[in-house]
């Protein structure tokens, strides 16, 4: 697999302590910025019944899934706590003031990804 | 023949190079500087305290005309280049000079960025670089009142101290939440934020400067909000770009800066860059430290050692003369990252440090900066802390010394008259007698007859020291429930201190009460901001990152993550107009279910975010509002038919109840608050399970409190009796209010009443007709501006549009 780095934005269009949200032909993915500042990128599903991610209030570094407050890890995409399951991890990178999504080529092509 | 030197440049970084090569390579070359500010070289940096009045031009000249007359170095101030001719080798200034080089450094330094607002060039609009910005600022100072400054990071905030110094009024306009939120984190800019206020500095954040009005002079700044400040003069801090014009002009390889490789040679080899016009490694810098070092590096390399620029980590402070503030490295906690927090309220001290593989890579401090030169140097040594890590947060002297293995140990080393609570002057010796004499073993006894920590609360982990330190197995740890994990205030607690230390902000709150997290939960943040609006009405800005997603976007979110949205339906009352309406909008937005709710009125189901805007202008347009279906705030007020048309009813119950949402709507509430309105006890509207009811008798109305459907059913208890209609909005609005002052977040009313006991509602609202009065006062100040259609702004003025657009499409 190559890297695909995408360009998704500006830094400055993700509210502190919110979420934005990148639409893809598949699963959505949920853009996290923190207090500090520092980007996050996951798929927009959460590991217990899917609820979109990005609609969560976002604190540390986890988001509270919006549907039943579970606690996901922005790091690693991992339910914190108690709860067991993990959602997918997008890599991203910020260039100057730009954010940048990492896109695996092949998984788009043959649609596997989510 | 000595090989000739030319310096574009008589800066800090320019001259701060030559001094270095001066030292090294004394005689090898002859030397030419031009500079295009008439003046010899001084401390850019030491122009705050010359604005503040607390220096002189002359304290801050670095080297004066005899250095350069001692050293042969030829100096044109004053004197601007104008081109590099690189075929020829030679410079040209705007005195049309012509000067050859053998070598020639770029030493040019930034330009301060200027916004591009209407109204940008008019008289006593400054930016702030140097000693003629400075002087025109003190001049102004003299003669006018009202300075804004434009950019809270370091050089604003300087900006604002100084002129705040020459006795102006100033104000701060910053675009971003934080100031200096390049250096700080919220916590820290919130302190920064309430020192610089208590100095008498207004500060507006998230504020955005659309145009600058004046005839020749500015008189006033508009923002974009619509506010506008009056302003006779204006600085921009803003930011700087650094002065590439002439490098890009000769052809050579530019990016934000001048591209230089480790030697701080630029793409031809014969010209070198240096200072804040040069790009290292992507990288250009704002402070003199990483300048120096390029500096050191570049004299080396000219004097012929094979000497290399690797890049620098820098450190800030602010020259604010008593704010201590320091901040360093990667605070900003991305992947793999450990915050350690320690918050000292009543010193006003907050220190963060962030860890990653058992290093240090950041540091933010404030109130007291004693250990931020070592915890630098342990950051760009890249040592590993994990020896020291439990003792790291209290300093070099405690995580060094020997009394680092026992928690208790800065307890123990503090003397007996040591005072332990500021508030009421309680000493250590005070609390340990006090439970050694009256055989105290628990933290609210220790309070009730010692009143340490009774008051503001922040000494109360101190005070807990002293007990376990005193009772060892026997100290009874505190029992009642904290808010969340991260505090061990509990809610009471919480809403208590909010009012006593006046308490305006979440970070506020946060630094006062010692919180253990950040920038807390998705628990305590929403209660917090609840806590904030009912202790502040009016004042408290909403903070909606800690509202949870529903009052966020103001619709309730699906198992599919679309949204319902539930229109205000006045007291169960709709008509033709406001049907075709929502028929209309079904239609548009091919919307798939639409239903009757529970509480009287329509939801229109399974309608994606993007949408929202769209389906509430239609519904506005047909004089629709929010419903707040999703809201802990007032929902319905249901009602039955009543004398309007029920041959049973003895009052008007659809008009009391059209009239109590009309009153109460929009108010924010700790949970949920439903009402209903029945015109006879036979009660079809379920008035008596609702947080409010009330029912029609024939010599006026019962008023119900504290009932609950839900999952734990309970009937409502009767508050009292009331005859007139008036008495019955009174009521309602005292008990809502008190509820309001008092609940709990997220405990309806039938828990609070359980808690609190209804004989003391019925005590401070029946019984007490002045307190009652006090309350519905409290209630309609608080209902001042709320009753905005949160839907409006939203369609309209695109109030955080950004919540319904994707950021991007890739698919
Ligand atoms: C839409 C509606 C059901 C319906 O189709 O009728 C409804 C829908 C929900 N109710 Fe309800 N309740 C609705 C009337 C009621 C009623 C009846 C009433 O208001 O007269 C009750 C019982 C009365 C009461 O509150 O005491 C009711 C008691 C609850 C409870 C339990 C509250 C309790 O204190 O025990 C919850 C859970 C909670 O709030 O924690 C709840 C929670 C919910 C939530 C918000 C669940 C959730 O958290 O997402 C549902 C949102 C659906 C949505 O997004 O639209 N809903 N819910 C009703 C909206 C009324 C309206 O016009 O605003
Ligand atoms: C008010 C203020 C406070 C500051 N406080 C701090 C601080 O506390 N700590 C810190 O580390 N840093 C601070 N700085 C930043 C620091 O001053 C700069 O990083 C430093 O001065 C940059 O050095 P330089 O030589 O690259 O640029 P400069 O010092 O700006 O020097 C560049 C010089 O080149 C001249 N020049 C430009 N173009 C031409 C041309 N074509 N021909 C001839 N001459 C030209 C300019 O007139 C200027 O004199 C502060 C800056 C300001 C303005
Ligand atoms: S009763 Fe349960 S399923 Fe039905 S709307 Fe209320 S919360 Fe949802
Ligand atoms: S879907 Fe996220 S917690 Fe249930």
């Amino acid at each position: 697999m190559t890297q695909n780095w995408i360009e998704i934005g500006q830094l400055d269009d993700i509210p502190y302590l919110g979420s934005r949200v990148v639409k893809t032909g598949g699963t959505d993915i949920a853009i996290f910025k923190t207090a500090t500042g520092a980007i996050f990128a996951l798929e927009d599903k959460c590991p217990h019944k899917g609820g979109p991610l990005s609609q969560g209030i976002v604190h540390g570094k986890s988001v509270s899934c919006p549907l039943h407050n579970w606690n996901i890890s922005l790091e690693n995409g991992e339910a914190l706590g108690a709860d067991k399951g993990c959602s997918h991890v997008i890599l991203t990178q910020i260039r100057g003031d730009k954010v940048y999504l990492e896109f695996p080529r092949q998984s788009k092509a043959t649609g596997t990804d989510g | 023949m000595k090989k000739k030197l030319v310096i574009i440049g008589n800066g800090m970084a320019g001259m701060r190079a030559l001094e270095e090569l001066l030292k090294i390579a004394p005689k090898e070359y002859d030397v030419t500087v031009f500079g295009a500010e008439p003046h010899v070289n001084y401390n850019r940096i030491m122009l705050s305290p010359v604005l503040a009045g607390e220096q002189k031009f002359d304290d801050i000249v670095i080297n004066d005309q005899a250095w350069y007359d001692d050293n042969d170095i030829t100096l044109f101030s004053g004197e601007k280049i104008t081109a590099i001719n690189r075929p020829n080798k030679t410079i040209i200034s705007d005195n049309d000079r012509i000067i050859p080089y053998d070598t020639l450094w770029i030493a040019t330094g930034s330009d301060p960025f200027i916004i591009p607002v209407p109204g940008k060039e008019l008289d006593g609009v400054v930016t702030f670089r140097d000693i003629k910005d400075v002087d025109e600022m003190i001049e102004a100072s003299n003669t006018y009142e009202n300075a804004v400054v434009i950019g809270g990071g370091l050089l604003g905030l300087e900006a604002a101290y100084g002129l705040k110094q020459n006795g102006m009024n100033v104000t701060v306009i910053h675009l971003a939440d934080t100031l200096m939120e390049r250096q700080l984190d919220e916590a820290a800019g919130y302190l920064l934020k309430s020192d610089l206020e208590s100095r008498g500095i207004t500060i507006l954040t998230e504020a955005n400067t659309k145009e600058l009005i004046g005839k020749d002079r500015v008189e006033a700044i508009k923002l974009a909000d619509g506010t506008t400040i009056p302003a006779d003069l204006v600085v921009m801090a803003v930011g700087i770009r650094p002065s590439i014009s002439l490098a890009q002009k000769a052809g050579i390889d530019c990016n934000r800066g001048v591209v230089v490789n480790d030697h701080l040679q630029t793409s031809d080899p014969d010209i070198f860059a240096v200072g804040e016009c040069a790009e290292h490694r992507g990288q250009v810098y704002g402070l003199v430290s990483p300048l120096y070092e390029m500096g050191r590096a570049l004299a080396g390399f000219m004097a012929g050692y094979n000497s290399h620029y690797r890049g620098s980590v820098t450190s800030t402070k602010l020259k604010v003369t008593g704010v201590e503030l320091f901040s360093a490295g990667d605070f900003s906690g991305g992947k793999g990252t450990e915050d350690i927090v320690l918050r000292d309220a009543r010193r006003g001290v907050y220190k963060r440090l962030v860890l990653k593989d058992d290093r240090i890579i950041g540091t933010v401090l404030y109130g007291d900066v004693t250990d931020g030169p070592w915890y630098f140097q342990l950051l760009k040594d890249k040592d590993k802390i994990d020896d020291i890590r439990d003792h790291l947060i209290f300093g070099q002297s405690l995580a060094m010394g020997d009394t680092a293995v026992d928690p208790l140990a800065a307890v123990t080393a503090l003397p007996l008259e040591a005072e332990i609570c500021g508030c009421n002057g309680v000493s250590k010796g005070t609390i340990i007698s006090a439970i050694n004499e009256k055989g105290l073993t628990s933290l609210d006894k220790v309070r009730a007859h010692t009143k340490a920590s009774a008051s503001c609360g922040s000494c109360t982990h101190l005070v807990e020291q002293v007990m376990a330190l005193t009772l060892g197995d026997g100290y009874e740890a505190p029992t009642a429930t904290p808010m969340c994990g991260c505090t061990d205030h509990t809610h009471d607690d919480v809403r208590h201190l909010i009012l006593l230390n006046t308490l305006r902000e979440i970070p506020a709150v946060m630094q006062a009460l010692q919180w253990k997290t950040p920038n807390g939960c998705s628990k305590c943040r929403p209660a917090l901001n609840y806590y904030l609006i009912a202790a502040w009405p009016g004042e408290y800005k909403d903070d909606y990152q800690s509202r949870y997603i529903n009052e966020r976007v103001h619709a309730n979110i699906q198992k599919d993550g679309t949204y319902s949205v539930i229109p205000r339906m006045w007291g169960g009352l709709t008509n033709p107009a406001e049907l075709r309406a929502i028929a209309d909008v079904v239609d548009k937005f091919n919307i798939p279910t639409v239903k009757v709710t529970g509480g009287q009125r329509i939801n229109l189901l399974g309608i994606e975010k993007q949408n929202l805007p769209g389906v509430w202008a239609d519904l506005n347009a047909a004089g629709m509002v929010s419903g707040h279906a999703y809201g802990k705030s007032l929902r319905t007020v249901k009602t039955c038919v009543g004398q309007e048309w029920c041959r049973f009813g003895t009052q008007m119950s659809m008009g009391m109840g059209v009239e109590l949402e009309k009153m109460t709507w929009g108010s924010w509430t700790p949970h949920k608050f439903k009402m209903a309105v029945s015109g006879c006890p036979r009660n079809c509207a379920e008035a008596t399970i609702k947080d409010f009811g009330v029912v029609a008798v024939d010599s006026g109305w019962e008023l119900h409190v504290g009932g609950n459907g839900g999952m734990h059913v309970k009937a409502c208890d009767l508050l009292c009796k009331v005859e007139t209609d008036q008495e019955v909005k009174d009521y309602a609005a005292a008990f809502m209010q008190l509820y309001r002052e008092e609940g709990h977040y997220l405990e309806r009313t039938a828990p609070w009443v359980d808690r609190v006991g209804l004989d003391s509602i019925k005590k401070r609202i029946v019984d007490d007709p002045v307190n009652r009065k006090k309350l519905i006062e409290r209630f309609h100040i608080s209902q001042m501006g709320n009753q905005e259609d949160p839907w409006a702004e939203r369609a309209q003025d695109s109030v955080h549009a950004h919540e319904f657009k994707p950021l991007a499409d890739v698919g």
